[in-house]
């Protein structure tokens, strides 16, 4: 039998896309059997997955070459400079990887009782497996061309998918706001590589890296790529499109599309750790004004999140702030560069990604049940339902504590880290950011308790706890915030480390792909 | 609404011919400027102008949305598992190049007008990605039609 | 300076492009701004495959005094350029759609009106 195990970094990207083709096929057979379908192929690309973050963790980068007569033969002896497209997967890869398909796996299974049986549903499952597709191939790849290709796919499904509700007017505008801004970032993403294209004639990341000399086209590309990747992942004062469209998408719509978001941060990431990494010239100046545009998302998340009356536009502004909180730990590690507090700094900025993700996951997840139970989405129109729906109060309770950044959750440990490392930096960042989380605990406080606590409105008098399917994906995630919480030291060296090493040398990801052969 | 009778007649003289350029255009990806998705537009604008001809309510019996869904998945099909056949050395190699099967020749160096059974993988994958486009471009079309006609546009 | 003229046209595209999106109030309008933002950059990426006085890069095709590959035009820009008409055909589809629905629910194409997201 041939070794399958070597060729996981292509089966992670054609399984889902074949089963995503498969997706009409069946469900015009039957129902069921779609549902079990959509289940088993995310389940096999979670273990594909997990086999091979195994595999990098002990053995270093994996390369895999499409067309090549052997999957690490980067380039032939007759050629010195690599032709084809590469995929480089390095720790940082791998980590990014294992929160895609977690919250990719846990979308389809909470959108199994959300979305109702309507004439359209097929197509959403097909554009659900494609956006995961296109996370999958963004973490993965090696090559500038192909990561533009899959941003655009990851767009143009998430897209369409927060279109899903057909009958509120309002998400076809937040859709087509979501599209434009989109295909603007990206369409500035393509000059960029045009640029760097036309200096270095090689597109593969490591090729380029090694041979970067910093010249003007450079430096423009730099700030487009920076421009088109922070408009992408939400950054203020490019965070317009968040509150609409994390607002008005189904719930589950909404945490695929959060993992999206965080993909075009990784890119972010890569771009400007490895990409422009040598270490000849220093990114001081971008590392302030990442930080300069964190703490603006921060301060303007949490205030915004105080006026609203709609409970999903609320966790929406909270998410923005989140990202200002990622982008402030990885900011300050691009400012002072990779030595003294810089990686304590990068290692908090990345694990509060996968942080980040469970938060607000498991709080756009129970406010998706409150709402598939209710039929509300104002402020004003709810109020005690902790007598009926008993689960979904407590996970909303830890999703709340996790999000504000209370021991024993796991936002805690994120947390902390970003406080202190910044506060090596200016003080005055360190309490603005300690300010804006005590903001928000008071605003998820009085969301929850006039959603859950107070007196029982008549309108509601009938309202039952929501399908199994959805309390198993709450209580799936609610899950690993308790382990990340409790055990965070065990998580920081087993993941978040290799992440944090593999974007502070540059060297040994140029060095696999131009040594590499046989 | 449908055209006139010279329209009507024009395009249905016209529609053959276009379509057999634009096949040309699929099959020859691998020796002239071409392949997948330019002869699949080619096709789809051929299919377009039987559409302008005889109005969305006649091109509507013949042809439901679920046909043009189903070609589109067997095209997008077709591609990912000629890509997955040749995994037992890398995904997407070219197993048929060189060897004695169905495209495999090797095509003669210098300047000559080109041999048709060459280049292995690729008018395969020519062929599914233009099976794909022809249906997903004419569906995109055909939909855009009927919302404008159930919208109240022009009486039909 | 003849040979930086397509250069100065592609980045003019872009700029209109970006002009009609920003200052236009009707949807289509809008739409049609992306289009030429995407020719512009469309048009920017096959000019840099060009070389002085070269022919198409068609091994089997070469007129019989052409050296192998100096008088050959760069061929890996012109598939960046297809794949990236292709994905601007795919956005571009699905913006229409979205805009047809727009306009059955909202009644009106201009921007101003459509703002029931606010705050």
């Amino acid at each position: 039998m041939i070794d399958l195990f070597e060729h996981i970094p292509a089966l992670l990207i054609a399984v889902p896309l074949l089963g995503a083709f498969l997706t009409p096929l069946l469900g015009k057979v039957n129902k069921n059997a779609r549902n079990i379908w959509v289940l088993l192929i995310l389940a096999l690309t979670a273990a594909m997955s997990f086999l091979l973050a195994q595999d990098v963790y002990t053995n270093g980068i994996k390369l895999y070459t499409f067309g090549a007569d052997i999957p690490s033969l980067t380039h032939p002896d007759t050629v010195s400079i690599p032709v084809r497209i590469i995929f480089e997967i390095d720790g940082m890869s791998v980590f990014m990887l294992l929160i895609s398909v977690i919250i990719g796996f846990l979308a389809a299974l909470y959108s199994i009782s959300f979305i109702k049986d309507e004439n359209g549903i097929e197509r959403y499952y097909t554009l659900l497996l494609l956006l995961i597709t296109g996370m999958i191939g963004m973490e993965l790849t090696g090559d500038l061309f192909n990561f533009f290709v899959f941003i655009e796919i990851t767009s143009i499904s998430a897209a369409a998918l927060i279109a899903t509700m057909v009958d509120r007017e309002q998400s076809f505008e937040a859709a087509f706001k979501y599209l434009v801004l989109s295909s603007i970032g990206a369409l500035f993403l393509l000059l960029a590589i045009g640029f760097l294209y036309g200096q270095y004639d090689a597109l593969n990341i490591a090729t380029i890296a090694s041979s970067m000399q910093y010249t003007f086209a450079d430096r423009m590309a730099l700030v487009l790529i920076i421009g088109a990747l922070a408009l992408k992942a939400g950054l203020a004062p490019m965070h317009m499109w968040m509150p609409d469209a994390y607002g008005e998408a189904p719930p589950s719509v909404t945490i695929a599309v959060m993992a999206a978001t965080l993909a075009s941060l990784y890119g972010l990431i890569r771009m400007c750790f490895t990409l422009y990494g040598s270490s000849i010239f220093n990114l001081s100046v971008i590392g302030a004004l990442i930080v300069a545009m964190a703490m603006i998302s921060i301060i303007i998340g949490a205030t915004m999140a105080l006026i609203q009356s709609n409970l999903t536009r609320a966790i929406a502004y909270a998410a923005v702030a989140e990202i200002g909180y990622m982008l402030l730990g990885i900011g300050t590690a691009l400012h002072v560069g990779i030595n003294e507090f810089g990686e304590t700094a990068l290692t908090g900025g990345i694990f509060h990604i996968f942080n980040d993700v469970l938060d607000v996951g498991l709080l756009f997840l129970a406010t998706g049940a409150v709402i598939y139970a209710t039929n509300e989405k104002s402020l004003s129109n709810l109020g005690g339902l902790a007598r009926k729906m008993k689960f979904t109060t407590i996970f909303f309770l830890i999703g709340l504590l996790a999000a504000a950044g209370m021991p024993p959750m796991n936002g805690f440990a994120s947390k902390i880290i970003i406080y202190e490392s910044v506060y090596r930096l200016n003080p005055l960042l360190s309490i603005g950011a300690i300010l804006a989380s005590i903001l928000m605990l008071a605003i998820f406080v009085r969301i929850f308790y006039s959603v859950f606590l107070g007196p029982e409105l008549p309108n509601l008098k009938n309202v039952r706890e929501v399908p199994k399917a959805m309390l198993i994906s709450m209580a799936i995630i609610s899950m690993l915030i308790i382990i990340f919480g409790l055990f965070p030291g065990y998580v920081i060296d087993n993941l978040v480390a290799p992440a944090a090493s593999a974007l502070a040398n540059p060297e040994s990801y140029i060095n696999a792909v131009l040594l590499g052969g046989a | 609404m449908s055209e006139s009778k010279i329209i009507k007649t024009i395009s249905s003289i016209a529609f053959p011919f276009v379509m057999i350029y634009g096949l040309y255009v699929i099959l020859h990806g691998h020796l002239t400027p071409g392949g997948g998705f330019q002869g699949g537009a080619i096709v789809a604008s051929a299919c377009v102008l039987l559409l302008a001809g005889y109005g969305s309510r006649e091109i509507a019996k013949r042809i439901k949305e679920g046909q043009l869904s189903v070609l589109e998945s067997i095209g997008a099909l077709g591609f990912v598992s000629l890509a997955l056949l040749g995994i037992s050395t890398t995904f997407f190699y070219n197993f048929l190049a060189g060897s004695h099967s169905i495209f495999g020749r090797i095509p003669p160096f210098g300047s000559n007008p080109g041999d048709l059974n060459t280049a292995g993988l690729l008018p395969l994958m020519n062929i599914s990605v233009g099976i794909k486009v022809i249906a997903g471009l004419f569906a995109i079309v055909m939909v855009l039609a009927f919302v404008t006609w159930k919208m109240g546009g022009r009486k039909q | 300076m003849i040979y930086n003229i397509p250069f100065i046209a592609a980045i003019s595209l872009v700029l209109i492009g970006l002009y009609t999106l920003i200052f236009k109030r009707n949807l289509i309008k809008m739409i049609i701004g992306i289009t030429i933002m995407e020719s512009g950059v469309n048009l920017f990426l096959i000019t840099l495959g060009y070389r002085k006085e070269s022919v198409a890069p068609i091994f089997t095709a070469l007129p019989s005094s052409t050296t192998i590959p100096d008088k050959m035009s760069l061929p890996v820009p012109q598939a960046l350029t297809l794949t990236s008409i292709v994905i601007g055909v795919a956005v571009l589809a699905l913006m229409l759609a979205i805009a047809v629905q727009i306009y059955r629910r909202y009644g009106t194409l201009n921007v101003d009106k459509i703002r029931r997201l606010r705050g």
